[in-house]
């Protein structure tokens, strides 16, 4: 039961990711493609960790964690170079 | 107690999965750039919550693995997500509203976005008054 509940999470955040592609491509504002990047790590963290309970190691989370931080490190940055055309000042 | 766990973990792994699906579509779906900062900050961050729950359980009810990295992870997308969209909120007013057609905000002052440089802080801190020595008796 859990491996039919596994492959249609599983489904579920590639088409996720898929959207999300689709939307980094064709997007009306930049401020649209920086979301849906943000989105794109945000659903590959999931992909990790599904991949994870697949495998039954307990070795992806460092990854997802990593994952987690440079995501979040990217969108701010990208979004703050919007706002001030800088990053660090 | 087997099939609770396996229910419970297939519950959660369903309930990730369609959280996620919908937050995605939402971010295609949705009219203009502020509703569709709505839907991937709140449902993804559910949905992804849910998976990360349901590998915690997984974990330690067949594996025998008790840990708390999940939560970590959990708790740091929790914390994130609402800096993140409040980050492209503010981009998004730059880039695409001028401030005409914005609500003023309260009191003194404008929008930060669109006065960066202003330092409203330092006006209020010459504001307030300063403690007599009535007050400290």
């Amino acid at each position: 039961m859990i491996g039919y509940a596994l492959a249609f999470a599983i489904g579920c955040f590639a088409l996720a990711l898929l959207f999300n592609l689709y939307r980094v491509v064709r997007a009306p504002g930049v401020t649209d493609r920086i979301l849906a990047l943000d989105t794109m790590a945000v659903n590959a963290i999931a992909l990790i960790v599904l991949f994870g309970i697949q495998e039954g190691t307990a070795i992806f989370f460092e990854a997802s964690i990593l994952y987690a931080m440079t995501g979040f490190v990217a969108t701010v940055a990208y979004a703050k170079f919007l706002l001030r055309g800088d990053i660090i000042e | 107690m087997e099939l609770f766990w396996e229910l419970l973990v297939s519950g959660l792994l369903v309930v990730g999965g369609f959280f996620g699906l919908v937050g995605s579509y939402g971010l295609v779906k949705l009219p203009d750039p502020m509703t569709r900062l709505h839907a991937p900050t709140k449902a993804a961050t559910l949905g992804v919550g849910s998976v990360l729950i349901a590998s915690m359980v997984y974990f330690a009810a067949f594996k025998g693995q008790v840990t708390a990295h999940e939560l970590m992870v959990t708790l740091f997308l929790f914390l994130t997500a609402p800096v993140t969209a409040h980050f492209i909120a503010k981009a998004n007013m730059l880039r695409d509203h001028r401030p005409e057609d914005l609500p003023r905000p309260e009191g003194e002052g404008d929008w930060a976005v669109y006065t960066p440089m202003s330092d409203t802080s330092a006006e209020e801190l010459v504001e307030t008054p300063e403690l007599t020595d009535e007050d400290r008796r």
